[in-house]
């Protein structure tokens, strides 16, 4: 356990849950992340208020890194993502993008991923939430076992 | 039209900037470290990283309260509804959706939020993760109708 860090995943997480219940009580929206990406295109009514959350994200991800930097990526670590693994020879540009357009289609089609199922979702007691974490931690943590990833 | 008013507004910026910033400190932003998390191979040789657990408990915690507080009002501080998902069946799209999207998570080791927020770091290839990922998202409204439209089907 190399990187175990409960402090700053339990303080991370408790912010994260602060900011569901902050949209849920005031606007009585749902703070899942690939919805209101997603819901950046038309036919999107309500877009206004996604850019809105959507920049204060970056740029309070932005503002921590400033304040607290090392904690996470971005302070004096350069962040960097993933490389495809190199058993399978596959670029990493090309990796990625089969990464997200599986990780876009997938949270459009089952309507959501670790924000909107993982924490509102199971708060909400949802049983739809629960399957779709189970299955989607079971297979990402398959991917990692197959792929050698890591 | 609530959606434009100041707090409304001031609200989802609180939000964001909450979640931004505990995206941060939680270190979900580091795709490696998910990817230690979600390496359950490594739990035998103890090089597993069971961080990310207590960064989602909490966060279930706190909104599972706001959620209970919520049941006692008839709306939210600045719209008229809330506005719950309107479809509770489980269903094959449910489960085929989450399948690609756990493909996906287990491949970078980035979820939505992560990928949105690392927008302030600039790694390299990110852009292509999230045009991707956009693509990705309108195919999917292409071909799923959304849940109103699935909830109007299943009552007729």
């Amino acid at each position: 356990m190399e990187s175990f860090s409960p402090l700053p995943a339990a303080i991370g997480g408790s912010l994260i849950g602060l900011a569901t219940a902050v949209l849920w009580l005031g606007n009585g929206r749902i703070a899942g992340i690939s919805g209101i990406f997603g819901q950046l295109l038309p036919p999107a009514q309500t877009v206004v208020w996604r850019l809105v959350f959507l920049v204060a994200l970056v740029a309070a991800a932005f503002g921590a890194a400033r304040l607290f930097p090392g904690i996470g990526m971005g302070g004096d670590v350069p962040a960097t993502l993933v490389e495809a693994p190199v058993a399978l020879s596959i670029p990493t540009p090309a990796w990625l993008a089969v990464a997200g357009l599986l990780t876009g289609l997938g949270t459009k089609i089952g309507n959501g991923c670790t924000s909107g199922h993982g924490v509102c979702g199971i708060a909400r007691l949802s049983r739809r939430s629960f399957v779709a974490v189970a299955v989607f931690f079971g297979v990402a943590m398959l991917t990692v076992a197959v792929t050698g990833v890591v | 039209m609530p959606h434009l008013r100041s707090s409304y507004l001031t609200t989802a910026a609180v939000s964001g900037g909450l979640f931004g910033a505990g995206l941060y400190v939680s270190q979900m932003v580091d795709a490696k470290k998910v990817l230690r998390f979600l390496d359950v191979t490594a739990i035998p040789s103890g090089g597993w990283d069971p961080s990310l657990a207590f960064v989602i408990v909490p966060a279930i915690v706190i909104m599972f309260i706001a959620v209970q507080w919520s049941k006692r009002r008839t709306a939210p501080l600045f719209d008229s509804s809330f506005h719950q998902p309107e479809y509770d069946k489980v269903d094959m799209r449910l489960i085929g959706g989450a399948v690609l999207f756990g493909m996906g998570w287990g491949m970078a080791g980035i979820c939505p939020g992560p990928a949105i927020a690392l927008i302030a770091f600039g790694p390299e290839n990110l852009a292509i993760f999230l045009v991707t990922m956009l693509i990705g998202s309108y195919a999917g409204s292409m071909l799923v109708p959304s849940g109103h439209e699935r909830r109007l089907a299943d009552a007729r």
